[in-house]
């Protein structure tokens, strides 16, 4: 076990060695970090571009009820997820045959269903904005609403890999629910967040600091990403439409 | 039966190039209400296969949302519009929609949500941007052209989908004079095909006597003139509508 120690500063020079030695350990867990927030964001950005694509455009009976719940959603607590996986794939739960409890595949579902409503609600927006400035004229073209969308949707793409960024943010930052279903098993499920929590109970800062180094370097990676491809897709494109206007929190 | 149970009947001047021509459009008492405000009162008119039809008038007067009723984009709140089944019709916004890709692909695109193999498509979308010449554009990103050629491009894909009826809302609206001309000289064009069939909204007089045969003058949603071109001025009109024409025409 690694001296606790007393000062920031020592903490922050050990932490900076774990950088440099490339410590097998500090790699395992922010490999393991990245590798379950982007499966989690690949997953989540599929289901949400196609269900926020369809909100956009659908008109129904409790449609207003529905937006308020996905909005709602959007500040789902991280526990709340967690727990509620938790009971899906515990022994007794109906996805307990899955036996993906404390493993990799239940941290990347509970990260799912995190960010889903995020994709889901930000995607729905950006559509539903661009079809109300630009919709009647691919109408007008001869799209069906669900194309109209889609349409949408394929040129609202810049607007969207936004949302993505921002999903991913949310999902690498969140230590609720993959401390529940993943357990922080040493070499199986720790992730940075889970193991920042770990050892900083335990005193053991350095290993904590330079996860959180790597933490924060990753989320102003993202948002400098975020601003870049803003900047790009001006110069590219001309006159910028409507940007569902995110960040990385 | 009264008068006003009468189905609207195209005016002799309305028959104009084609007597005996189908009617493309028949409103009849056709109003549209947004919220509390009606933006179309008891609209009644037929237009003609082949006709030319300028829709003026200030300002919120409902010229854009009678293209849009004509185009079937919104319902009348009130009234009916009856036209054939067949037609096939493009209506052309004052600020054309360029999907972010390329000319060709965004001329293609119309083709293609008709049901036409996508390859063909580009094919025939690369023609109609030779047709108004724009083929040395047709890879550059639609969003970057200029309003003249978004408008050109616009028709290029009115063109492409051999559409029988041309709707534009204030098509050279913010254009400079050579733009405008441009795509004045290819509306007159498209046009002139005996039965292609144009209805256009315009604030400027010159550009009515260059495209259009029939004038209405529209003014809070109510037609306050409709007359063959020949026989329009500004004072023909009725005074209230005259002030505001003269305001707007140019």
């Amino acid at each position: 076990m690694r001296p606790a120690m007393d000062t920031i500063p020592q903490a922050t020079a050990a932490a900076l060695h774990l950088f440099v030695s490339l410590d097998p350990t500090l790699l395992s867990v922010v490999g393991r970090s990245l590798a379950v927030s982007t499966s989690a964001c690949l997953l989540a950005f599929g289901l949400g571009v196609l269900g926020g694509a369809w909100l956009a455009v659908a008109r129904f009976a409790g449609r207003g009820a529905v937006l308020t719940t996905l909005n709602t959603l959007l500040a789902l607590p991280s526990v709340v997820v967690g727990l509620l996986v938790y009971l899906l794939l515990s022994r007794s739960g109906p996805l307990g045959f899955l036996g993906w409890l404390f493993s990799f595949e239940a941290m990347v579902l509970a990260q799912t269903i995190l960010v889903v409503p995020i994709v889901t609600a930000l995607t729905r927006q950006a559509i539903e904005d661009a079809d109300r400035a630009q919709g009647e004229q691919l109408t007008s073209l001869g799209a069906a609403p669900l194309m109209r969308s889609l349409l949408l949707a394929l040129d609202e793409r810049y607007a969207l890999l936004t949302v993505l960024l921002a999903a991913f943010g949310r999902a690498i930052s969140e230590v609720g629910a993959v401390m529940i279903v993943g357990g922080n098993i040493e070499g199986f499920t720790r992730v940075m967040t889970t193991a920042i929590a770990l050892e900083t109970s335990k005193g053991d800062l350095p290993l904590a600091i330079a996860l959180s180094i790597v933490l924060l370097v990753v989320v102003l990676a993202l948002n400098a990403l975020i601003a870049a491809l803003r900047s790009w897709r001006e110069r590219v494109d001309g006159a910028a439409t409507q940007v569902a206007r995110v960040g990385v929190a | 039966m009264n008068l006003a149970d009468e189905p609207p009947v195209a005016p002799q001047h309305a028959r104009g190039r084609n007597v005996g021509a189908r009617t493309m459009f028949t409103l009849d008492r056709v109003g549209v209400r947004y919220g509390s405000t009606w933006a179309l009162q008891s609209i009644s008119l037929s237009i003609c296969a082949g006709e030319r039809v300028a829709l003026i008038g200030p300002n919120g007067s409902g010229k854009t949302t009678l293209l849009r009723v004509l185009n079937g984009l919104i319902e009348p709140s009130a009234g009916t519009v009856q036209r054939p089944a067949t037609t096939r019709q493009t209506l052309l916004f004052q600020r054309p929609y360029m999907l972010r890709t390329t000319a060709q692909r965004n001329v293609a695109l119309g083709l293609w949500l008709r049901g036409i193999r996508w390859s063909s498509a580009c094919k025939q979308a690369k023609e109609a941007l030779e047709r108004v010449g724009l083929a040395a554009l047709a890879q550059r990103n639609a969003r970057t052209l200029s309003g003249g050629q978004q408008q050109r491009l616009a028709l290029a894909r009115a063109w492409v989908l051999a559409s029988d009826v041309l709707l534009l809302d204030e098509p050279t609206a913010s254009m400079d004079p050579d733009a405008r001309r441009m795509v004045e000289a290819l509306v007159g064009e498209f046009a002139a095909g005996p039965l292609q069939t144009l209805v256009f909204s315009s604030h400027t007089l010159g550009q009515v006597r260059r495209l259009a045969s029939r004038v209405i003058c529209l003014e809070d949603g109510c037609i306050r003139a409709d007359l063959p071109v020949d026989e329009f001025s500004p004072g023909t009109v009725s005074v209230e509508s005259n002030l505001s024409l003269e305001g707007v025409l140019r």
